[in-house]
């Protein structure tokens, strides 16, 4: 039983792991958006199995939030804002792709030694993904930092949330509820607020270039 | 190994070549069949690899005044290395006298044999099509070989052999376990196989006009039987990928040594994991589009680098 949990959460922690890819490679608004809502799917998935196996009520609980807010709300929220923002145009990626993902790969090579020592004092049935937690985090830094364009960006701070979340879960079966709570809210207002803010930048210089915003520096 | 020569094994050997050589066509013929019906055509019939085959059979073949014997053979040479990798991969029965002539990086060597030949009969006449078909060729092969030997690889750690026939009876032997780094070696693998067999994101096999074809390109200066032989072998090749992906990932239903009758529940399984196949190959082709020539390092760089990250998965895992 509790080697078929630990075996499903390494899958899904798989699974995890290669959404992060699939966003650093994506080109398109649209799929980032599609690919971030499996990732919460992912997560959720992962987050009840480890409820089930480890019998800790409170992270039932934590699923059906990330579920609400990662799978239904955030997407939601996102797709309303590039209807709304008309921006159907690729995403244009700082560096080449084939350079973003070998840089990924290095990320993924250094959280997996980061965290080997870590995951060796963690007594949790899932300590082994710790390192994958890790590399997601880093994988979606890496996506923030590539990006010119700022729904890009938005979305890669949403899967890096994803990743603080997963790697919680994975070394200490979860944060007490409200240290939850507080981040669900924190990550929603933020959307929230990074909405209006994206308005305000199309307002200003006609794009969502982020690069524009060095005009705002006086000399 | 030594007394393999048995005759139950020579008998799913044979079995497994004749079942290769003669179902390839059809497994050809479904896949294109699944595609017109996604896409709203109306479908060819299901046989008809079988008739072109036996039209272009019976058709004169023209060579080129300046064509090389090397011209000549590569035909020859393409089918035979398919032929030979059909027979190495256990498809039907784990049993093979010939599977321990090659392991997977000496079937993987195979596969670079016949690249290199047909890329050379292209480039023999030296027509422009020809030249430029071969040296794109050339290009998706020299990015899906590493990837395709890293997919291998994960398998052989998980597994602990290099042989296909034991891979396939270790993994279909042991008790169900999840392998996540499968699910990246899976991934990596269907990306692959897209490549090697001039499958839509990176070759449209149903072109002989576009600009961009590759494997097509290749070929235009064949006609009659040599090339009747490869489009045969391009077929073989569809099926060897199909059965190496079914012997990595879907081992189950595989007929064991010493229990020859399996064979009979063997290949109606076989038929049933390759009818899906063929429809999920068709899946993907009708829902993705053909990419530009230079997106393909890209693509394939993709699945080298899941390739790669399956097997690191597999190692921090410890699954």
């Amino acid at each position: 039983m509790s080697t078929l949990a630990s075996q499903l959460i390494n899958l899904f922690a798989a699974l995890l792991l290669l959404l992060a890819f699939a966003m650093l490679s994506q080109r398109r608004v649209l799929s980032l958006v599609h690919l971030f809502t499996l990732q919460g799917a992912a997560l959720v998935a992962s987050t009840s199995v480890m409820a089930y196996a480890t019998d800790q009520p409170h992270l039932y609980f934590s699923a059906a939030l990330t579920l609400v807010l990662k799978v239904l709300l955030l997407p939601w929220l996102l797709h309303r804002l590039i209807q709304r923002l008309a921006v159907r145009w690729d995403v244009e990626p700082l560096l080449n792709i084939p350079t973003t993902m070998l840089v990924g790969i290095v990320l993924v090579i250094f959280a997996f030694t980061l965290a080997a020592p870590i995951s060796a004092l963690s007594a949790s049935v899932a300590r082994s993904t710790l390192g994958i937690a890790l590399a997601c985090v880093l994988l979606s830094f890496m996506m923030m930092i590539t990006r010119a364009k700022a729904i890009p960006q938005v979305i890669g701070f949403l899967a890096l949330e994803n990743g603080l979340l997963f790697a919680a879960t994975s070394a200490t079966y979860g944060m007490p509820m409200v240290v939850e709570l507080g981040i669900a809210l924190d990550v929603l207002v933020g959307m929230v607020i990074l909405g209006v803010f994206m308005f305000q930048i199309r307002e200003q210089f006609d794009s969502l270039d982020i690069s524009h915003l060095e005009k705002l520096k006086e000399d | 190994m030594g007394a393999a020569l048995n005759w139950s094994g020579l008998l799913s050997q044979l079995l497994e070549i004749a079942l290769a050589v003669l179902g390839a066509p059809l497994l050809t013929g479904w896949v294109n069949q699944c595609r017109a019906w996604l896409q709203n055509k109306s479908a060819p019939p299901l046989l008809l690899p079988y008739r072109t085959l036996h039209k272009l059979f019976n058709k004169e073949s023209v060579v080129a005044t300046h064509a090389s014997p090397l011209f000549r053979a590569t035909p020859y040479v393409v089918f035979g290395c398919m032929a030979l990798a059909c027979a190495v991969v256990p498809s039907l029965s784990t049993d093979l006298p010939l599977a321990s002539a090659a392991d997977a990086i000496a079937l993987v060597g195979l596969f670079a044999v016949a690249r290199v030949f047909i890329a050379l009969g292209a480039f023999d006449i030296g027509t422009a099509f020809g030249t430029l078909g071969a040296r794109r060729e050339m290009l998706v092969g020299f990015l899906a070989e590493p990837a395709l030997l890293m997919v291998l690889f994960t398998s052989f750690l998980i597994s602990g052999s290099t042989s296909l026939a034991t891979i396939v009876e270790n993994l279909a032997g042991r008790e169900l376990a999840i392998y996540p780094a499968l699910a990246f070696a899976g991934v990596a693998f269907t990306m692959v196989s897209l490549a090697e067999n001039a499958r839509v994101p990176v070759d449209n096999p149903a072109t002989h006009l576009e600009l961009t074809m590759i494997h097509e390109a290749m070929i235009l200066e064949y006609s009659g039987r040599h090339l009747a032989l490869i489009e045969w072998a391009a077929s073989l090749k569809l099926f060897a990928y199909s059965c190496i992906g079914l012997a990595l990932f879907f081992p189950w239903g595989v007929a064991r040594a010493g229990a020859p009758l399996d064979l009979f529940l063997a290949l109606p399984v076989l038929i049933v994991k390759l009818a899906l196949g063929g429809a999920l190959l068709a899946l993907i082709e009708t829902a993705s589009a053909k990419m530009r020539i230079f997106r393909v390092p890209e693509f394939l760089a993709g699945a080298f680098l899941l390739a790669v990250i399956g097997m690191l998965v597999h190692l921090l895992l410890g699954a």
